[in-house]
């Protein structure tokens, strides 16, 4: 792919959030390592999944490109333009093109705002449309998505999980991205409910040509979804690749083991596999383990692994990955 | 049959509220083998906690009422218990694991007095027994160096650690029957796979039969060997799980299957989604309370809610449809 069909590239990211201690005269006592050097791109129409357990830094990540959070150290540029040199207005501006679904369609929508205000809102905000404008906006967005237009004078409170996701993605369109994070998008929904919100982003994508970086925590949902996937492991990306190479010919022990722990619906496919069962839980981010990360938890880890930390390399073609010992696999 | 341990029939459960009475559990039978795994699937709502919430009879009353039903286990209905009686039952004969390991367990107590409570409770140890019981309970659910752990207090433990002491305490009285309600659900995948392969290997040393609820697919095609769907607080299928998964016959499963991708998924292709939302429950349907999202559905169906009927041996079903041809089974 030639760089200028980039749209996203994140260069070394690092978000800490700081532990302090002391009430009026406070001092930063440890950091919680969210996010630690993160470096990937993300074409224009591409959807990149990124994967990972709890508290991996995926959502963080998501969060830092729109600099909902700002990085600790390192660059987000979008459409040339690093956002991380940005503030006030300028970013406002840019934000313009880059929205964001959130996890919690409960807690993502205001319960005192209609349907309609809050779909519209971001219109209002950015001054782009008048009032009348904003009401066929509003209308067309609905239909865009799947609801009645009719319901745009409704609460939050009326609608069903699922139709409340159709309205936080209806908002998300409102100002025509070309850029939409997908934080978590259908975790909080019921299986059959998933499917009809994942056939939506997938259908508006190829209406718009939007770019998604999707961060799941389902390694299903993101094979269904993703060209691309990132696995990250505790504030780390340790595989990168198309979603062929990372489901088929996986490369790090972590995704391999995060693979073979992912329950097939069919007992007879499942009765085949192997499993690669990890032992322990990830360790706390205030204090990563030194060298690689997943050392200690790794069925192949050696002494190398504690002493450095092993380089984020392009081991094959568009095949990323940051382990001492990825050749045994490749 | 004579070999059920446990016999539920027409197990009927409502809850009033103020916006009317909820029929959560109409009319639902089953059974249990000794030593059985059954899984009991279905989206939120559908009624299969209040089912099995009410064996144990701790439905909050009132609101809930169980309004009709028996559940014969050793030959006396658990539902005609008095308080005393019950009590006996729940964690000594039938014990319960549930979803969110950290409301379960109570922050103030340390693991050792909450594990030796039912030993002392229902066995009649002494509190040193109990202790060195507690211990080794512990150790059999993988907690290491678990004598020195029994001082700690839940906080000190992770999600998947407090999910194996749940299991070690639901399993201290060596009961007949695990009631387990959506056990790995707050928890990651690789640590899922740990407690689905404890309680797998505990199921295979103690012999106890196990009731496994979950909205997930996969989790059950791995530990199930029967399988009831459960909708709108029906049963609408019941199968061994290579039937259930292999020929489903209800349109519901065959819609809840269709819509999971899969992470051995061979080719990328639209996810089958079932259209519109689950029913409202305020009302006990006179049609099937499926047929209003179901594509198969002819006059019949909203006419006359369809039974649960033995299709092919060993297969229930509750559809007046034939799925295959289209067209009302004869």
């Amino acid at each position: 792919m030639t760089s200028n069909n980039v749209l996203l590239r994140v260069e070394n990211l690092v978000k800490h959030f700081p532990i302090t201690r002391g009430i009026i005269l406070q001092k930063q006592v440890a950091a919680v390592h969210a996010v630690d050097d993160v470096s990937f791109t993300i074409h224009k129409g591409e959807t990149l999944g990124l994967v990972g357990e709890s508290g991996c830094g995926k959502s963080t990540t998501g969060r830092t490109i729109l600099q909902l959070y700002r990085p600790t150290a390192g660059s987000v540029v979008f459409d040339d333009v690093d956002l991380v040199a940005l503030k006030g207005e300028e970013l406002r501006k840019m934000r313009r093109k880059m929205q964001m679904i959130f996890q919690d369609p409960y807690a993502s929508l205001n319960p005192r705002m209609t349907v309609g205000e809050i779909i519209g809102e971001p219109l209002a905000i950015h001054k782009v449309a008048s009032k009348k404008e904003i009401e066929e906006r509003v209308e067309q967005l609905l239909e865009l998505v799947g609801l009645n237009p009719a319901f745009s004078n409704r609460y939050p409170h009326e609608f069903s999980g699922g139709q409340r996701q159709r309205i936080g993605v209806a908002r998300a369109l409102s100002l025509q991205p070309s850029f939409i994070v997908c934080d978590e998008p259908i975790s909080a929904l019921d299986v059959s409910i998933q499917a009809q919100v994942v056939n939506l982003l997938e259908d508006l994508q190829t209406q718009f040509n939007l770019t998604y970086p999707f961060v799941a925590h389902d390694l299903s949902m993101v094979r269904h979804i993703s060209d691309r996937v990132a696995v990250m492991y505790l504030g780390v990306i340790v595989e990168l690749a198309s979603r062929d190479e990372v489901y088929h010919k996986p490369l790090h022990p972590y995704t391999q083991a995060l693979l073979s722990a992912v329950p097939i619906p069919d007992p007879i496919a499942d009765a085949k596999r192997e499993r690669v069962i990890l032992k322990g839980d990830v360790p706390s981010p205030v204090n990563p383990p030194s060298g690689c990360r997943f050392r200690t938890r790794c069925p192949i880890a050696e002494a190398l692994c504690a002493e450095t930390r092993p380089e984020f390399r392009e081991l094959k073609p568009d095949h990323f990955v940051a382990c001492h010992f990825a050749e045994r696999f490749a | 049959m004579p070999d059920l341990l446990l016999d539920v029939e027409g197990l009927e459960t409502q809850f009033k509220t103020s916006d009317g009475v909820v029929h959560a559990v109409n009319g639902v039978t089953f059974g249990l083998k000794e030593g059985e795994t059954l899984g009991v699937v279905g989206e939120s709502g559908c009624g299969k906690s209040v089912t099995m919430l009410s064996l144990l009879r701790l439905i909050p009353t009132p609101p809930g009422k169980i309004k009709a039903g028996k559940a014969l286990f050793y030959g006396q209905d658990l539902l005609k218990l008095s308080a005393e009686e019950i009590r006996y039952v729940r964690g000594a004969q039938i014990s319960m694991i549930f979803q969110d390991p950290m409301t379960s367990l109570n922050p103030v107590l340390t693991i050792g007095l909450q594990l030796e409570e039912p030993l002392m409770l229902h066995l009649g140890m002494s509190r040193r027994q109990a202790r060195a019981r507690a211990a080794e309970l512990l150790g059999m659910v993988g907690i290491p160096n678990a004598g020195d752990r029994l001082g700690d207090y839940p906080h000190q433990f992770s999600g998947g650690m407090r999910q194996r002491v749940m299991i070690a305490m639901a399993l201290s009285c060596s009961p007949q029957i695990l009631i387990a309600d959506e056990p790995t659900t707050a928890l990651d995948v690789t640590i899922q796979a740990q407690i689905v392969e404890l309680v797998k290997r505990l199921r295979d040393e103690l012999g106890m039969a196990i009731i496994w609820i979950t909205h997930d697919l996969g989790v059950v095609a791995g530990i199930a060997q029967r399988v009831v769907v459960m909708y709108g607080g029906y049963i609408i299928e019941e199968a061994s799980v290579e039937d259930l998964y292999g020929k489903p016959q209800h349109p519901y499963t065959i819609g809840l299957l269709g819509s999971l991708p899969r992470v051995d998924e061979k080719k990328r292709e639209k996810l089958f989604s079932i259209d519109g939302l689950p029913p409202t429950l305020y009302e006990k349907p006179k049609n099937c309370p499926f047929a209003p999202r179901c594509k198969w559905a002819v006059e019949h169906c909203w006419n006359e809610n369809p039974l649960l009927e033995e299709v092919k041996p060993k297969h229930q079903l509750a559809c007046w449809v034939d799925v295959k041809s289209g067209r009302e089974r004869s």
